[in-house]
């Protein structure tokens, strides 16, 4: 049996050797680059910790920081918001809503088409004095001026956001409808017949036992609105306007490295996103976890 | 029960609401795209298609043609979902079947580096890829998707589940080598879990902008999304009818696909998200 069982190094090796040389290795190889002054040219020179105090004390670092948690919340907020509520009311055994198949492939169509089409589209869309939202909006009278959307920092940002939370609701409303179908029927019946109201059955039924889906779709959501960068790239110039409204962490990394060849500085970036990235995700981890163990 | 069926209205309209705020941006595009520039300019918005849609393609290919966008995102999407299917089940065989020594450690190792984001090792991937000088070609996108953790993590779960070992033991007592096991009895019994991660990885190539935007450099070689955002930089953008039957053409093929395999995709997001 000895030497069957080393067939399974067989079966697992091209998995490693390309996992070890394509993932692992440019790890390290960032890693090592951080603490240097690589300009992608020459030989990189070390430089200790200089590119980490710089990443400390950089305000475009903060400011990107900043707007990526500005611009996922948004995002997160309304995406969560309007699946929840779909959700809930798809949900409803006394509702008997019909047609789920047919609303929950129409909403998840926007997740399905290349970011960089959407982008583009909003872009036009969002357009000034031609842009056909705004010429949608006059003729109904909504305003009386067009609005520079992508031109103000606050309309910028809400723009990227909601255009993100139109992308992901529909992927967030089918996981949550999984895990709602995952609840066994016997809850609802069960509180059915002890006479609870939808808003007792929610609170006390749905939303407890959909919790650990919830923690899925928080840290999923949060890792992914951490790296946002084709938006707020291919929507503005590139570099984040206006007035680096737009400029997320992934997008300051990109031009920091491949726009202004510091590669050096931007292998610190990374390793800051990486670090951030955990951090929250501990803190999200351990916030639910707490309040479990209040509720038992 | 009378009050029952007009609260059922009132969410029926709302849900429709919603369905003409997920589709109305569609929908303008593709009006847009038959319009010529000085109507979008002049006339605003509009219900109503227009009569340039030729004139605006003719526009749009001396500039750029994005059916080879569509065929160079077409070939790595499904090059990389062929091969990450194979190696992950592969893999997944492995680990599921055999019991050698540092198995587990290289599962866990494998599972703590699915944490971790994709741009962190970025940099260093970038300059590997030059070092190697496979700059400007497909193969830094289709061969390191090979190795995908989470894949294999399901597809693990997954033989767990279904993988009897007296079947082995009957495969091989008439004679069949590990390798032909895996192929006529692993591979199609992991089939179903397989098509599930394929669609996922499937999606996720062909979204993928960052990776190809750094790595390619020939507008030849660009795929979907690399043109689509050159298409922003390029002359055509000032031609609005133009550039929205660009973004249309990049868009309806994939709506007319998702038309007819909107259940699968459904169904695997719902199996990919939800473990028992």
């Amino acid at each position: 049996m000895k030497k069957l069982d080393n067939y399974g190094y067989m079966f697992i090796i091209p998995f490693f050797l390309v996992f070890i040389t394509f993932t692992i290795y440019p790890i390290l190889l960032t890693f090592y680059y951080s603490f240097t002054s690589y300009s992608g040219m020459g030989e990189a020179e070390f430089v200790g910790l200089a590119n980490y105090t710089r990443l400390l004390t950089d305000s475009y670092f903060y400011q990107a920081f900043y707007n990526t948690m500005y611009i996922w919340g948004i995002n997160f907020f309304f995406q969560l918001g309007i699946a929840l509520l779909l959700a809930i009311l798809f949900s409803d055994i006394r509702l008997n809503m019909k047609g789920l198949g047919f609303f929950r492939a129409l909403f998840y169509l926007p997740n399905l088409i290349t970011i960089a089409s959407v982008a583009l589209l909003f872009g036009i869309l969002l357009g000034w004095h031609h842009g056909t939202i705004n010429h949608l909006l006059l003729d109904l009278g909504i305003i009386s001026q067009p609005i520079n959307w992508l031109n103000d920092p606050t309309t910028a940002r809400w723009s990227v956001g909601l255009i993100g939370a139109w992308m992901w609701f529909g992927h967030t409303f089918i996981i949550l409808m999984a895990g709602i179908s995952g609840i066994s029927k016997d809850y609802f019946e069960a509180a059915l017949i002890d006479g609870a109201n939808r808003w007792q059955t929610l609170v006390n039924v749905t939303l407890p036992l959909l919790k650990p889906i919830m923690l899925y779709v928080l840290i999923t959501s949060l890792i992914g609105g951490l790296q946002i960068f084709d938006l707020p790239m291919l929507i503005t110039d590139g570099m984040g306007a206006p007035q680096g409204s737009l400029n997320t962490m992934v997008l300051y990394l990109y031009n920091q490295a491949f726009r202004f060849d510091n590669y050096g500085y931007a292998a610190a970036v990374a390793y800051g996103l990486f670090l951030i990235t955990v951090v929250f995700s501990l803190i999200t981890f351990k916030t639910m976890y707490r309040n479990n163990v209040k509720e038992g | 029960m009378k009050s029952n069926t007009i609260v059922k209205g009132i969410l029926y309209a709302v849900l429709i609401l919603l369905v003409i705020i997920s589709f109305i941006p569609f929908y303008m595009m593709i009006i847009n795209a038959t319009r010529s520039n000085s109507e979008i300019l002049q006339h605003g918005f509009t219900m109503l298609p227009g009569s340039s849609l030729m004139a605006n393609y003719e526009v749009l290919i001396q500039y750029m043609n994005l059916w080879r966008g569509f065929a160079n995102s077409l070939f790595v999407a499904v090059m990389v979902t062929v091969l990450s299917s194979y190696f992950s089940a592969l893999t997944a065989f492995g680990f599921a079947v055999y019991k050698f020594k540092g198995k587990n450690v290289l599962f866990v190792f494998m599972l703590l580096l699915m944490m971790v984001p994709g741009q962190l090792g970025l940099i260093g991937f970038y300059d590997l890829i030059r070092t190697m000088g496979l700059l400007d070609t497909y193969i830094p996108l289709i061969i390191p998707p090979i190795a995908a953790p989470f894949v294999v993590f399901f597809l693990r779960q997954y033989l767990k589940t279904v993988m009897h070992p007296s079947l082995l033991e009957a495969a091989r007592i008439d004679g069949a080598g590990e390798f032909r096991i895996f192929h006529k009895i692993g591979l199609p019994m992991m089939m179903p879990a397989v098509a599930t991660m394929a669609i996922f990885t499937f999606i996720g190539s062909w979204n993928n902008y960052i990776l190809p935007l750094v790595v390619l450099f020939s507008p030849e070689k660009y795929t979907l999304p690399v043109m689509m955002g050159a298409l922003r930089g390029s002359q055509v953008a000032e031609n609005l009818g133009s550039m929205y039957l660009g973004i249309a053409i990049s868009v309806v093929p994939i709506m007319i696909a998702f038309l007819f395999l909107s259940k699968y995709i459904i169904s695997s997001i719902s199996a990919g998200a939800v473990k028992e």
